[in-house]
């Protein structure tokens, strides 16, 4: 399978104002005892865009991702994705969207396929050995498919992590840190799986990041948080030119340096 | 320079690295009250359990010859409340351990569903569990645990309820506490062994305990058993009341459930999975 790696800004020019906010955040605030988490959050992505939460450590991004996907209750905001008040219906949504994390497994002593299955059951696919196999082929995987996950190198343990969260074909997918831990040969190729299937399907992707070079490369809106809320945003390029550095890691560091001197 | 490093080799050496070990595993215990109850908890139930059984024999003893059987019947039935309610906790655990909970919580699977998967699970591994122990007492010793005939069914169920109850609770507290409670799962039903007059009447406990007896459906249950096997009378008053106990606490069970449900979804529980 040959994977396109085009920048986003390699992409034909899109009418991306024209097209419809599929995750909207609207000041989102969250409280651990003393530590405000999340304060007062508001961003939106746009259907079949890939946007990062960019920030330090403790900026809140993980926290973040937890409340849209449901894990955690904010203590106050709104959340609405594909349009669904996630906070009141959110299994209505959650069919339509999933989840990776490397900081999440899959139970070790089952095989690849056995995983993968009862992921599409839950999800309520149809066709559930056919969609196991269409998965595993397209992430170049099928001869993994009858190995105890417990039993793969990190990257496949990736992959197959990949494959249970395209498994339902979501419209929104949200990932924590999609490459971390990974060699950079094999985070490329995640990274190239996932804009195939972004670009293929016109899936809406928030990834929570750390490598600002990914980011560069795979998406379209960045929002930095700083201190639980949305520092600034914008396009990479945007934000490279505004804060007049060479790259988003500058920017990164610059916003994060100046947080620890104030 | 090697002279200014501390020796490697050494009895000393030795013994400082075996204590730091020892130390590891003392901090573990200093900070988790669940591993600390268990030490204690293993040899107070042996000695209260078997306390009982030796008080009941030592006057009784020509009662077990009276019924064929019973305490192997004891002892499958106990397994049967045992199995059901540590199939249900280590189901949940096996999510826990294998770090997959916030992968089936993002997934449209509700509570409740959650729970009936549960429930289901820990059907099938107690049959796993029993039958076989059933057919070997066939074998061995030639007794019949289905010789109860249609009444096993309905202690078998009621066993099993008060199993999943249990089996609610603790699997919140689990939730709740991390897998530092983890040992609650295989202790938690002990407690209820000495109280439920597994192998001995339940009038041979002192009277506030057979109060608190009275509470438990498996108190019903194995009295009821005792009933069938010794005057071949079926109890539907201990059945029923059996009954109605399991469901206030199949119910309270769920409900205590679906509430640290809510609390870990304030408070993040649902992401930690560590100690």
């Amino acid at each position: 399978m040959q994977i396109p790696h085009p920048r986003p800004a390699d992409l034909p020019p899109e009418t991306g104002e024209s097209r419809p906010a599929v995750i909207e955040v609207d000041g989102l605030y969250k409280r651990y005892g003393a530590i405000v988490a999340v304060d007062g959050a508001s961003f939106a992505v746009r259907r079949g865009e890939t946007a990062a939460l960019l920030g330090a450590n403790g900026a809140g991004k993980t926290t973040t991702i937890a409340m849209l996907l449901g894990l955690l209750l904010p203590d106050a905001g709104s959340i609405r994705i594909l349009g669904i008040d996630m906070l009141a219906d959110r299994y209505r949504a959650l069919p339509r969207m999933n989840f990776s994390s490397p900081y999440v497994d899959l139970p070790r002593r089952l095989t690849v396929a056995q995983n993968l299955e009862i992921f599409a059951r839950l999800y309520g696919v149809r066709d559930v050995s056919g969609r196991v196999r269409e998965i595993a082929g397209e992430l170049e995987m099928t001869r993994l498919l009858d190995r105890p996950a417990g039993q793969l190198s990190a990257g496949q343990r990736s992959r197959v992590a990949l494959a249970k969260a395209l498994i339902n074909r979501p419209e929104v997918l949200l990932l924590d840190e999609p490459t971390a831990s990974l060699d950079p040969d094999t985070a490329d190729r995640m990274r190239g799986y996932l804009m195939s299937f972004q670009q293929s399907r016109g899936m809406t992707i928030l990834l929570a990041s750390h490598n600002m070079s990914e980011v560069e490369r795979m998406c379209s809106s960045v929002f930095i948080m700083r201190d639980g809320h949305i520092h600034d945003r914008g396009t990479p390029d945007e934000l490279i030119s505004r804060y007049g550095r060479r790259n988003l890691e500058e920017v990164f560091l610059h916003i994060v340096r100046d947080t620890a001197a104030q | 320079m090697t002279g200014d490093l501390p020796p490697i080799a050494g009895f000393r050496a030795g013994a400082n690295r075996a204590f730091a070990m020892a130390l590891r595993h003392i901090y573990i215990l200093r900070s988790s009250w669940p591993r600390v109850f268990e030490l204690i908890y293993w040899p107070m139930m042996q000695m209260i359990l078997w306390g009982f059984i030796s008080k009941f024999m030592a006057t009784n003893s020509s009662w077990v010859a009276q019924a064929a059987g019973v305490l192997i019947a004891a002892v499958l039935l106990w397994d049967v409340m045992f199995r059901g309610q540590l199939g249900f906790s280590v189901s949940f655990l096996e999510e826990m351990w294998s770090r997959n909970l916030p992968n089936l919580f993002v997934a449209p699977l509700r509570p409740h569903e959650f729970i009936a998967a549960l429930v289901l699970i820990s059907l099938v591994r107690t049959l796993i569990g029993v039958l076989p122990a059933a057919g070997l007492a066939i074998v061995f010793y030639h007794y019949s645990i289905f010789d109860l005939g249609l009444p096993l069914v309905a202690f078998f169920f009621n066993l099993m309820m008060l199993g999943w109850s249990v089996g609610l609770i603790l699997t919140a507290l689990i939730l709740r506490n991390g897998l530092g409670a983890e040992s609650l799962a295989w202790m938690a039903m002990f407690v209820l062994a000495p109280l439920s007059g597994v192998f001995y009447p339940v009038e041979t406990l002192p009277g506030w305990l057979q109060v608190v007896s009275l509470a438990l459906p498996s108190s019903y249950v194995f009295e009821g058993m005792r009933a069938v096997l010794f005057h071949g009378v079926v109890r539907i008053d201990y059945l029923l009341a059996a009954l109605g106990l399991n469901l206030l606490y199949l119910g309270a069970g769920a409900a205590y459930f679906l509430h640290t449900f809510r609390v870990a979804r304030r408070t993040g529980l649902l992401m930690r999975l560590g100690e």
